[in-house]
């Protein structure tokens, strides 16, 4: 280290005397850092931590202080944290438990769910099956009452054709015996009998 | 010009409010006391802080909180078994407090409450305190059978309890003195390391150059700090649940 110290000269790692211009042990005298064990009176007895007159202060305020720390640890913070601790511990375990159950139920559910899906396929081929059974057969019977109906409705109209056609043919003999003797009667001037106009009538229809 | 530097310093304590001496015996409200004051202010503030929401799914805050409780309450329950868990409260009560006195001694201008070796010992009482009350008070007499290992010769028995008594009086020696030499020397080398750069820097253009070196240190020796400030106070959580383990289960 003696090559490092400059023209300020000597530095002495002493006591620190409150005046700086107290004789320090070493000053002038030869350089070199002297790294001093401070003078007794410096310090009380010499070595702080072995000044034995500190002790009984040291010692009661370490036992005022150590007390009191303890109590506030036993007391309030330790059961404080070990709540929060236990808390959490309970909470996880729960938590574990909870999600245990609701894994087990999500299982049976989808089991079900499952077993429930089969049945509808199953029920809804069924019903799909019987309602087509169902709809054809109800065509079949409706279409063949309907040809039903329409047959009746052919032979009624048919019958009234012929119905409509004799009562036509029965009107026209009229007609033409009406027609028959007035022409005879313009012609002649006397009324022709009834009956022989008809009869030349229906000998003229009938030919 | 004169730098005074002195690694010593920091350990300093002082009166804030002298409270005299009642009894004969000087009292007085310290930075020390100061301090394990808001370290104890900092730890309850931290966990209920955190923990305000109680939430299911925990934030950044409430996870640290929750992990510091998993991280004693394992390793309480890996050392002493589940019947170790009456001590949690104590065991959580001694991590919490040797962590953060650690970490808040890492903030520069800071005091480091776990850097007297009276606080250490203190502690280490506790532990060993708590362990030979409980011990008598759970077994009786079966619990000085701690001190007398089964299935050694019978010419070997009186050294075997001499080695075990030593040993275990030795306990809340080495736990008081790992936790308070390790929080010193650290926190000296960084003041010592920390030192030669406002030296060397004061030294002309070698010197600032050549500080880069005691720079590198000390932020090596901050890094390994932070690491020994974490590591000494599980070390003390666990010893202290290895310890109550032999309170709960003396028979070996």
């Amino acid at each position: 280290m003696s090559e490092t110290h400059g023209p300020a000269g000597t530095f002495i790692l002493a006591q620190s005397s409150p005046t700086p211009e107290a004789p320090a042990p070493g000053t002038g005298t030869h350089s070199g850092v002297e790294i001093g064990v401070p003078p007794a009176e410096a310090h009380g007895s010499g070595f702080p931590p072995f000044d034995a007159t500190t002790f009984p202060s040291q010692l009661i305020w370490l036992a005022i202080t150590f007390v009191a720390l303890y109590l506030l640890m036993s007391r309030i913070a330790l059961p404080r944290i070990a709540t929060i601790l236990e808390e959490r511990h309970d909470r996880i375990a729960d938590d574990l438990e909870e999600a245990g159950k609701l894994k087990s139920e999500s299982e049976t559910a989808a089991k079900a769910y499952e077993q429930a899906l089969t049945g509808a396929r199953g029920k809804a081929t069924a019903i799909a099956s019987e309602t087509r059974e169902k709809l054809s057969g109800e065509a079949e019977t409706g279409r063949k009452a309907l040809e039903a109906e329409l047959a009746a409705k052919l032979a009624d109209a048919e019958a009234k054709i012929a119905a409509t056609k004799t009562s036509a043919m029965a009107n026209v003999r009229g007609i033409a015996v009406d027609a028959a003797g007035a022409i005879v009667n313009q012609l002649t001037g006397a009324e022709p009998a009834p009956q022989a106009v008809e009869a030349a009538v229906d000998k003229a229809i009938g030919s | 010009m004169a730098v005074e530097i002195d690694p010593i310093h920091q350990f300093q304590i002082f009166n804030i409010v002298d409270l005299g001496a009642p009894g004969g015996v000087h009292l007085g409200f310290t930075n020390s006391a100061a301090f394990m004051v808001g370290i104890v202010a900092a730890i309850f503030f931290f966990l209920t802080y955190a923990t305000r929401g109680r939430t299911l799914v925990p934030g950044r805050l409430q996870s640290m909180a929750e992990l510091s409780y998993e991280f004693v309450a394992s390793t309480v329950r890996s050392t002493a078994g589940n019947e170790g868990m009456k001590f949690f409260p104590l065991v959580f009560s001694l991590f919490m407090f040797v962590l953060f006195a650690n970490f808040v001694g890492m903030i520069p201008y800071s005091f480091t409450v776990t850097s007297h070796i009276v606080v250490t010992a203190a502690l280490a009482l506790v532990v060993i305190g708590t362990v030979i009350i409980y011990g008598f008070a759970r077994h009786g007499t079966h619990f000085l059978h701690l001190f007398v290992p089964s299935g050694v010769p019978a010419f070997l028995l009186p050294f075997m309890v001499v080695i075990e008594l030593i040993s275990f009086l030795s306990r809340p020696i080495s736990l008081s003195l790992r936790l308070f030499a390790n929080m010193l020397a650290g926190h000296i080398a960084m003041k010592v390391f920390a030192g030669f750069i406002v030296m060397m820097t004061a030294g002309g253009v070698a010197g600032f150059f050549g500080a880069v070196l005691p720079l590198a240190m000390v932020v090596a020796l901050t890094a390994l700090e932070f690491l020994v400030a974490a590591l000494q106070a599980y070390v003390f959580a666990v010893l202290t649940c290895i310890y109550l383990n032999d309170a709960l289960h003396p028979g070996h």
